[in-house]
């Protein structure tokens, strides 16, 4: 994250509405892809964008500085994405996720090597819905951690106070998600190499 | 090699080493493990291509028409549209 703002945090706070524009401008499309990965739909992702900035804008004087703007407006678009999604699927939302990486979860079930296919085979709408599948699959702690840390380039100390968790919790859960979107590729990728050896 | 033992304990570290945070120590046993575990290779390969496909896509990413417009009108914001 960026470490200058083109905006300034005493306007913001207090409650220029050209300051917040700015801040808008350079947070909302991070913000929406974001929520756009932990939801996977357009339409809501946009709601709990618009949601989590005006939180933002009527919070300001609750953000105290000690972290970056960035960050605190992460956490806000993560909480409100993650309660979304506890409404949707209470059932698959856990709230505690296993510290330690059990063993079952280490070990590997696929072991075709499929990084051998053409660039192309990659690229297909097919694979397209295999990659947004995969991350469906993954609970939403697990998938907050994949995206800040592996899609949104946050650093891991950055992701682990997005998440308000510790940073070895944060690993564990960002290699927990990598491990498990790869068996779930896999599977998928690993049939495109039977195919193409066959025929 | 022994999998049961070996290989698990090899994973745990794997995080540290692909993000370049492993210690060398560790990281000259991963990469000794790997060249004589094909198994583990292999799952250390896709998984490196698991997190390219995604960052790949991410990169490619283009926000829906009208994004920008949309959200400024929902937060009040119309008269900063412009710029
Ligand atoms: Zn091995």
């Amino acid at each position: 994250m960026k470490q200058e703002e083109t905006f300034s945090i005493d306007a913001l706070r207090s409650g220029d509405r050209e300051a917040f524009a700015a801040m808008v401008d350079e947070y909302s499309p991070k913000l929406y892809r974001l929520a756009l990965r932990m939801l996977g739909d357009p339409q809501e992702a946009e709601d709990v964008l618009q949601d989590s900035l005006l939180k933002a804008y009527h919070a300001i004087d609750k953000f105290e500085g000690r972290s970056k703007v960035g960050t605190w407006l992460y956490r806000i678009t993560s909480n409100e994405a993650l309660m979304r999604l506890r409404k949707k699927q209470p059932a698959l939302v856990s709230v505690d996720e296993p510290i330690q990486l059990d063993k079952g979860d280490m070990v590997p079930r696929q072991l075709e090597d499929w990084c051998c296919l053409p660039e192309d085979e990659f690229m297909t709408a097919e694979a397209m819905v295999q990659l947004d599948q995969a991350m469906e699959e993954l609970s939403p702690a697990l998938k907050a951690a994949f995206i800040l840390r592996d899609l949104q380039g946050l650093s891991t100390e950055e992701a682990a106070e997005t998440l308000e968790i510790s940073e070895s919790a944060l690993k564990t859960r960002l290699s927990r998600a990598r491990l498990q979107l790869r068996e779930s590729l896999s599977i998928y990728f690993g049939d495109r190499v039977k195919e193409f050896m066959h025929g | 090699m022994d999998k049961e033992q070996h290989c698990p304990d090899l994973l745990s570290e794997l995080a540290d080493f692909m993000d370049g945070t492993a210690t060398i120590e560790v990281c000259a046993e991963i990469e000794k493990h790997m060249a004589e575990c094909p198994d583990c290779r292999v799952m250390v390969d896709t998984l490196e291509k698991t997190i390219y496909l995604y960052r790949n896509r991410e990169e490619r990413f283009e926000l829906p028409s009208g994004f920008r417009e949309r959200l400024f009108t929902s937060l009040h914001l119309e008269d900063y549209l412009k710029d």
